[in-house]
Formats: C-alpha cells, sequence, structure tokens
C-alpha cells in the first residue's frame, strides 16, 4: 500500500528544521554584515581565513588530538573487555553489557560532574594520598582530566558495537582455523579481528565525533579558560555574538567528521556489516 | 590467551572505572559536610534541600513537561512519516532518509546552533517553545529509524488483503499497519523522551529566560562549584534510572533471552 501522503508533514517539518537551519549556518559562514538581517550581506571569505590565525589553529589542533588520544585509548581499553564479555556465556555476558549500559543511561553531565568529585583538589582521590602521607596532586583542570573525562564517557560507544561484531562470529570459523594449525593468535589476527572491523569502525566514529565536538567534558573538566573547538563555537555564539565566525567553525567542524567519515567508510567493506548499535 | 584470573582482574577494574565515580557520588550525597574530601557523618540534609529548591524543581517540571511533548508529538509525526517513507519510490526515499539522518550524524552542536539561528532569523523568543521545537526535530530521526525495520518485517500483503476486504486506507492503517508496528513505535517513543530527557548540548543554545531543563541546572550548578545538592540529585536519578531499566528488564527478559542482546 503506497501511503506517501504520511509523510509530507515531516518533509515540510525536515526542510524547516533541517535543512534551511543548516543553509542558514553556510550563508553566515560565508558573509559578514549586521546581524541578523539578511538585506545588507556581503560574501566574503575573510571568516575562514580569521580562522588560520595560529590562536584558532592551535585549539583545532588540541581538539583532533585529543579526540584522537581518546578514541585510541578507547579503542585499547575497549576491544579486550569486548572480547571478554562476548567470550561470556549468554547469561552473564547480558548481564556485562546491561551493567555497561546502565552508566551510558545516566545524565551525561552528572558522570562527568562525578569525577570532578573525584579529582577536585579537595576530592577523594587527593583525600586517600593525603591519607597515605602522599603530597595532593593537580589533578583537575589540565589536559589529562579532559582525556579522562572523554575516556569515560564514550569507552561504552567503543565496547558495544565491538561486542556486537564479536559476538555474531561464527564459533565454527573459528574452529576451522584451528583445525587447520593456527595458534591463538593466528587466529586472533586472521579470523576474529579482520571480522571484528566493523565493529571498531562505529566503535571509532562513534567515539571519535562527540569527542572532537564537546564542549561540557572541556570546560567542567578543562576549566573555565580551556578552550576546543566546541568551545569555540559555544564562545562565538553565546558570548561574543559574532554569529559569522562561528557558523565559519561550525562548518570547519562539519568538514573534519565528514572526512572522517568518508576515511572510516573506506574501511568500511561490509557495509551491511552489524556493527550498529541500534 | 590470556589467564582466567587476569581477565577477571581486567574486568574488575573496567568496571570500577565505570562505577567509581558513581559510587563516590552517591556515598557523598549522604555526606554531613559541604567538603568532599571528608567524611562527617550520615545525613539526609541534601535531599531536603532538593526537594525545596525552586530551581531544580523548576528545572525537573520543564524536563518532564517536555520530554513528555516531545515524544508524543514527534512519535506521531514520525510514525506517520516512516509509514509514507515506507511506500516512496527508491530516489526520493534516499533524499528523505539521507536527510532524516542528519541530524543523527551532525554534531549536536551544530545542530544546536543552527536551530538557534533559524530561530533568531525568523524572530521567535527563546523559551519554552524553541526548546519543544529543538527536542521534536532531534527526536523525529530516532522514531522514524526505529518504526521503518518494523514496516519492512510487516507482510506487504497485509494491509492490501484489508482493503480488499473493504477496509478503507485509513481504516487498514488504523487497525491493520498500526498495530503491527506497535513494538517499533513504542520503542521509537521511549527513545525519544529518554533523549528529551537527557539532552543538554541543544537546550543549553535553544533555551529562554526563565525555562531550563534539569541538564542546564546541572551544568550551571557544576560551574559555580561542588554541589552536595547535585550529589543528592544525581543519586535519585540514578535510582530510578534503575528502578525503570529492572521494570522493563523483567517485562521483556523472555524477548532478551531469546535475541540474545539488549538493545
Amino acid at each position: 500500500m503506497k501511503m506517501k501522503w504520511t509523510s509530507y508533514p515531516y518533509i515540510l517539518w525536515m526542510i524547516i528544521f533541517i535543512v534551511v537551519p543548516l543553509t542558514l549556518i553556510l550563508l553566515f559562514s560565508l558573509t559578514v554584515g549586521e546581524e541578523g538581517g539578511i538585506g545588507n550581506l556581503q560574501f566574503t571569505l575573510d571568516n575562514f581565513k580569521r580562522f588560520l590565525d595560529p590562536k584558532y589553529i592551535d585549539v583545532l589542533w588540541i581538539s583532533i588530538s585529543l579526540a584522537l588520544k581518546s578514541t585510541a585509548i578507547t579503542l585499547l581499553l575497549g576491544y579486550p573487555m569486548a572480547m571478554i564479555i562476548a567470550g561470556e556465556k549468554p547469561s552473564k555476558r547480558n548481564l556485562m553489557i546491561l551493567l555497561f549500559v546502565i552508566p551510558m543511561w545516566m545524565n551525561f553531565l552528572l558522570r562527568t560532574y562525578a569525577w570532578l568529585t573525584l579529582l577536585g583538589k579537595n576530592g577523594f582521590i587527593n583525600y586517600i594520598l593525603t591519607k597515605l602521607g602522599f603530597a595532593p596532586l593537580n589533578l583537575i583542570y589540565n589536559d589529562r582530566a579532559v582525556l579522562l573525562g572523554m575516556v569515560y564517557n564514550f569507552l561504552p560507544f567503543m565496547v558495544l558495537p565491538i561486542y556486537s561484531v564479536l559476538v555474531k562470529i561464527d564459533n565454527s570459523l573459528i574452529e576451522a582455523a584451528e583445525d587447520l594449525g593456527a595458534n591463538k593468535l593466528k587466529v586472533f589476527s586472521r579470523v576474529v579481528f579482520p571480522l571484528s572491523i566493523p565493529g571498531i569502525i562505529t566503535g571509532i566514529t562513534m567515539v571519535f565525533m562527540p569527542a572532537v565536538s564537546t564542549f561540557v567534558i572541556s570546560r567542567l573538566l578543562g576549566g573555565g579558560q580551556y578552550m576546543l573547538i566546541g568551545n569555540l563555537v559555544e564562545q562565538q555564539f553565546l558570548w561574543v555574538g559574532d554569529w559569522h565566525f562561528g557558523s565559519a567553525i561550525s562548518i570547519i567542524m562539519m568538514i573534519f567528521i565528514l572526512i572522517t567519515m568518508a576515511i572510516t567508510a573506506k574501511f568500511d567493506t561490509e557495509k551491511e556489516g552489524g556493527g550498529g548499535l541500534w | 590467551m590470556v589467564g582466567k584470573g587476569s581477565k577477571k582482574l581486567y574486568t574488575f577494574l573496567i568496571f570500577l572505572f565505570l562505577y567509581a565515580p558513581i559510587i563516590v557520588l552517591i556515598v557523598f550525597s549522604f555526606n554531613n559536610s559541604k567538603s568532599r574530601g571528608t567524611w562527617n557523618g550520615f545525613t539526609l540534609r541534601w535531599y531536603v534541600e532538593l526537594f525545596k529548591d525552586a530551581e531544580i524543581l523548576k528545572a525537573l517540571y520543564y524536563t518532564l513537561l517536555i520530554a513528555i511533548l516531545s515524544a508524543i508529538i514527534s512519535t506521531i509525526i514520525g510514525t506517520f512519516a516512516a509509514i509514507g517513507i515506507y511506500g516512496m519510490p527508491g530516489i526520493s526515499k534516499k533524499i528523505v532518509l539521507n536527510l532524516n539522518y542528519l541530524p543523527v550524524l551532525n554534531p549536536d552542536i551544530v545542530t544546536a546552533v543552527s536551530l538557534m539561528t533559524l530561530y533568531r532569523f525568523l524572530s521567535i523568543e527563546f523559551g519554552f517553545i524553541t526548546m519543544l521545537l529543538s527536542h521534536i526535530t532531534f527526536s523525529i530521526p530516532y522514531v522514524i529509524l526505529s518504526v521503518l525495520p518494523k514496516l519492512k518485517q510487516m507482510n506487504k500483503h497485509l494491509a492490501e488483503a484489508a482493503m480488499d476486504l473493504g477496509a478503507t486506507p485509513t481504516y487498514a492503517l488504523r487497525k491493520v499497519i498500526i498495530p503491527e508496528i506497535m513494538p517499533g513505535i513504542i520503542t521509537g517513543a521511549l527513545m525519544a523522551f529518554t533523549l528529551s530527557v537527557d539532552d543538554f548540548v541543544i537546550s543549553f543554545f535553544n533555551k529562554g529566560a526563565g525555562v531550563t531543563n534539569l541538564s542546564i541546572t546541572i551544568f550551571s550548578m557544576a560551574r559555580r562549584g561542588i554541589n552536595p545538592v547535585i550529589n543528592a540529585l544525581s543519586t535519585l536519578m540514578f535510582i530510578s534510572l534503575l528502578v525503570l531499566l529492572l521494570i522493563i528488564n523483567s517485562r521483556s527478559s523472555k524477548s532478551i533471552s531469546e535475541r540474545g542482546d539488549i538493545i
């Protein structure tokens, strides 16, 4: 039964709330002029040129390197975890996955805030350290605290897609490899790992994208002066009020994410792979 | 490849990493002191203060109101959209689905500032309406993505059979299609609700004077420094979440064990 018309309200909604806003961002990024009015806008590339200032390039570089680092760490920590869970009996493995999902359902600000209570100057870790007779450490408001916050928040995004691929691997493939004389390392590197690549790809995109665009983790754990590209967008839109420059930064951020997705899609040979989280 | 003991230790350490902050938060919500370092005895003081805090209660009210409204509206629009998209020819289906993916794939902050630009461009005053419209916008794609698979699973000839037997298209929709895809609709509605409750970034950019949600309140309180009232609030939210999860789990544990996964 064809009922195309039932989607028309949403198509209208999509044009107003998805297509028009993104077009406006693109338009604003390419223009300068008075705020709000569209009549006296002038086309220019100045907003993008302005971003080439070392000050902003530095921010972009820190954001990308932190996002890459957190992606690498979550992969290194998450892959063995996904393997361990996938190797358990079904009942236990469901429980473990549930335990992984529960913190993710807690408000993400609260999870980040929780680290504040652990890492702070008078926080729990420093309390233990001073009790043990060590000098308190400066654990918060630096790169490492932001990195920790990213790893903490995004680890489940890496574990779950890898797990969902690993758990579907046909055991007879592994047995066949073993029968043919492969040792455990070889079974992993030639059978299990290649089959799990779609999950890894999904995991990498799901960690890298929120990590590169975050402004909350950097604000809470990096302190008020800490700048990532997300903070830059926030600053331009909410505090400085330069929407044109803010739009240009958003476009740059989108371009980087599109590049990442294009790169990862290239590695994703199995398009219909079961790497999706949903 | 690795011994059983080291596997257990690794699992323990990862779960410690995941749960340590939450446990510390819960324990310190009962601490009779503003400082986080020292334990000054058990108290329920922060819970009492929480329920006296007008700012938090107001934020809770708006969070739930927006979540319920946006879940209802986005489920209705999204379900009908999915039915329509399902019946579309190839190319227009592809275009609509790709556009539908945009808010899912775009970073939250880009969606947030683009909506903010739209509202300012149309000179809509920031507040309840802008927040609700934004929440509906980012929820509909998820509703569509959970309803579409159910439509694909449905027997194509069911609705045709109903109409051959004299049902009008709307009657067939109501009596045949909607009941068939009900599980997808419910999943979509639940997702829309949780996404709305959990959202911070998009709300933060599109809030207005006097209208905030819990996430925004937590963010501004956390920026001002540690406040034990937030600990109490997180504990309550965590426990209510756990209870909700246990109820859902006990209701659907059969289907979960059959499917072998949770999500």
